[in-house]
């Protein structure tokens, strides 16, 4: 979390397409913010009322310095504090995979969250697939730079493990934006094998929501 | 390193250059940090930023002119609030922030009385010109606490009632009844609404204080190592040291004569307390198992250890500047500190008042205000959606860190105030 994160937070394709889900006045969490300059857009350009979460100290005075409240704490945060549906949207970028159990955490948000978008770093690339086959070596790229010794990435997965675990998880997909390094076409018609990414707002399913499709 | 043979020193954007016979000012706003950096680069240049003017403080008093209701209910007549101020007040009364100092502190928060000052104020490091809280933006004020010994009405001051000291007849005291009295100052300076309230320790009790009793007073807040309750631990170690004061036979009750007051009673009462203000670490870094100026030990009583004539030092110290009868009621004000208290328990309904931005600050070595008490501080003011920051700084200096991790802490605390300003302002 944090470094890799803060390099390009207004270049980020995903963080774009978070941003466009995002009306004026929402109440927007973000776990794992980095240094805040995507919240302070979002609190700037958007007028959202935003709260950040980071672990990371550093990253910590940056929000600040961005003046995006922010709260220290890991991911594994009950996120207790949050009434249910008290924030309008929760945002987990490439974090996911960070976390010890990203299936409790899925579940937090959607409860803490009317709506969570997660952006999620697509193991099922073509890249990741012909890497493992080819040198049977753990896949690298731009994206997951790391060894596997020293990856942060504890929990990769592929878009459909993704679904997958929302359907288990009764957490309903309400729309989804595949993320394409090349290919755009092809990425269109196979995501899991073509999209570097994917970001999904997601909602729980129990409570039908009215702004489904936003 | 070789002397300097130039002294430079910087004040706003004018630089003076003495060298042999060579005594000029050049201003050069534009220059100044090329400047800078070729003195760096020749290393034979010394640069120092502090203002070529000492930074004068001037104590003052305010009368507080009707009887101050307390707690306990009593009131105390002719109440006078030592206090002092650094910058100007803006026009529009928007940069007010109030200082609130912690158990020993005083209303001498930032600057020297006189240029030959060998120390500053107490937290001389954060506030000032340049300073994280830079009184060129800001009006700072700091007062010293009801029933405190360096100015403020406390139990050395003379009873009205009798013409005599009141000493233990003094009212005992709560951190709200503090505040009353700060309140009372900060509406005979005419300042509606405080840009901020920030302290450490019990200084971060009176934040909490004031953002519950005057939510409307205020923009920000900032507890530094602070509580929103004292703990049982905290309680047990404020009764040791008042057990320590009382055992001096110089204490009488408190009724000493101020020329022999209990000063071993007060010294191993610091003492202890100064215990709890570090950290297993920070001991073993600063002093280790090293001895005092021997090499062998003397097999007695006597100080063999560096970190026991550290102590004995310390206590001293503190005699010289503090009253015993004050250690009595300040710590006895910080016993009863429990803001759910009144709310049976609910720390969320207790700050449900709070309407001002929070920033929250907690130092990873600090035993007796540790993170968690923070973090539970915070988990309420998120419950009653107040706009609240939090970090835990990573620090080895146990509770003092608040005083001495001014790199960090600065950085936060500047400019999250700069952020408030802004908002403020609209």
């Amino acid at each position: 979390m944090g470094k890799a994160r803060d390099l390009d937070q207004n270049r980020r394709r995903d963080l774009e397409i978070i941003a466009e889900l995002v009306r004026p006045g929402d109440r927007v969490l973000d776990l794992g913010c980095g240094d805040g300059t995507f919240l302070r857009r979002l609190k700037e350009a958007h007028g959202a009322d935003v709260l950040g979460m980071e672990i990371d100290q550093e990253s910590i005075i940056r929000c600040i310095g961005n003046g995006v409240p922010v709260i220290q704490s890991d991911l594994d945060n009950d996120l207790d504090f949050a009434a249910d549906g008290s924030f309008d949207l929760v945002v987990l970028s490439q974090t996911l995979q960070e976390t010890r159990r990203p299936d409790q955490l899925l579940r937090r948000i959607v409860r803490a969250g009317k709506q969570a978008a997660v952006s999620f770093i697509n193991f099922g690339h073509w890249s990741c697939r012909m890497q493992l086959l080819l040198t049977g070596r753990m896949p690298r790229s731009s994206q997951i730079p790391y060894h596997w010794y020293d990856t942060p990435n504890i929990h990769l997965g592929t878009i459909d493990d993704f679904r997958a675990l929302c359907d288990k998880l009764d957490i309903s997909i309400v729309t989804e934006t595949p993320v394409a390094a090349r290919f755009p076409r092809l990425t269109r018609l196979w995501p899991n094998l073509f999209a570097v990414g994917c970001v999904f707002l997601i909602e729980k399913n129990s409570i039908p929501s009215p702004s489904a499709g936003r | 390193m070789s002397r300097p043979v130039a002294k430079v020193r910087v004040r706003s954007y004018i630089i003076r250059i003495q060298t042999g016979n060579v005594d000029g000012f050049i201003r050069r706003p534009a220059g100044l940090s090329r400047f800078r950096h070729c003195c760096r680069q020749h290393r034979r240049v010394e640069i120092s930023t502090d203002t070529q003017q000492p930074f004068i403080t001037v104590p003052r008093d305010f009368k507080i002119p009707e009887p101050l209701p307390l707690d306990c209910g009593r009131e105390l007549k002719e109440v006078n609030i030592r206090y002092e101020t650094a910058g100007e007040l803006a026009p529009d009364g928007s940069n007010a922030i109030l200082i609130a100092h912690a158990l020993s502190g005083d209303a001498h928060v930032c600057g020297r009385h006189a240029p030959g000052d060998r120390k500053p104020g107490w937290w001389d490091a954060m506030i000032g010109p340049g300073r994280p809280i830079d009184t060129n933006r800001y009006f700072v004020i700091c007062s010293n606490v009801l029933g405190g010994c360096s100015g403020s009405t406390g139990p050395g001051s003379v009873d009205p009632d009798t013409g005599r000291p009141y000493n233990m007849s003094f009212p005992v005291i709560t951190v709200r009844d503090m505040v009353r009295a700060q309140k009372r100052l900060i509406d005979h300076l005419g300042i509606r609404k405080l840009l901020s309230v920030v302290g450490g320790s019990m200084g971060g009790m009176q934040v909490l204080e004031w953002a519950v009793s005057y939510p409307e007073a205020m923009a920000s807040f900032v507890p530094i190592a602070t509580a929103c309750q004292f703990s049982p631990q905290n309680i047990a170690f404020d009764w040791v040291a008042r057990e320590a004061i009382k055992a001096d036979p110089n204490w009488k009750n408190g009724d000493y004569p101020p020329e022999s007051p209990p000063s071993k009673g007060l010294a191993a009462a610091r003492m202890l307390a100064h215990i709890t203000y570090l950290s297993e670490e920070s001991m073993s870094r600063k002093f280790g198992r090293n001895l005092q100026d021997k090499d062998t030990y003397d097999f007695d009583f006597d100080f063999d250890f560096a970190v026991e004539s550290y102590l004995q030092y310390q206590g001293r110290c503190f005699v010289e500047r503090f009253d015993a009868n004050s250690y009595f009621y300040i710590t006895r004000a910080t016993d009863y500190f429990d803001l759910a208290g009144r709310t049976g328990g609910d720390l969320v309904a207790a700050l449900s008042p709070v309407r001002a931005a929070a920033l929250v600050v907690a130092f990873s070595s600090d035993w007796l205000f540790p993170t968690a008490q923070s973090r539970r501080l915070v988990d309420a003011l998120l419950r009653n959606r107040v706009q609240v920051s939090f970090c835990e700084i990573e620090s080895g200096y146990g509770h003092d860190a608040f005083l001495l991790e001014v790199d960090k802490l600065g950085r936060m605390v500047r400019d999250f105030l700069a952020h408030q300003r802004e908002v403020f302002h609209g």
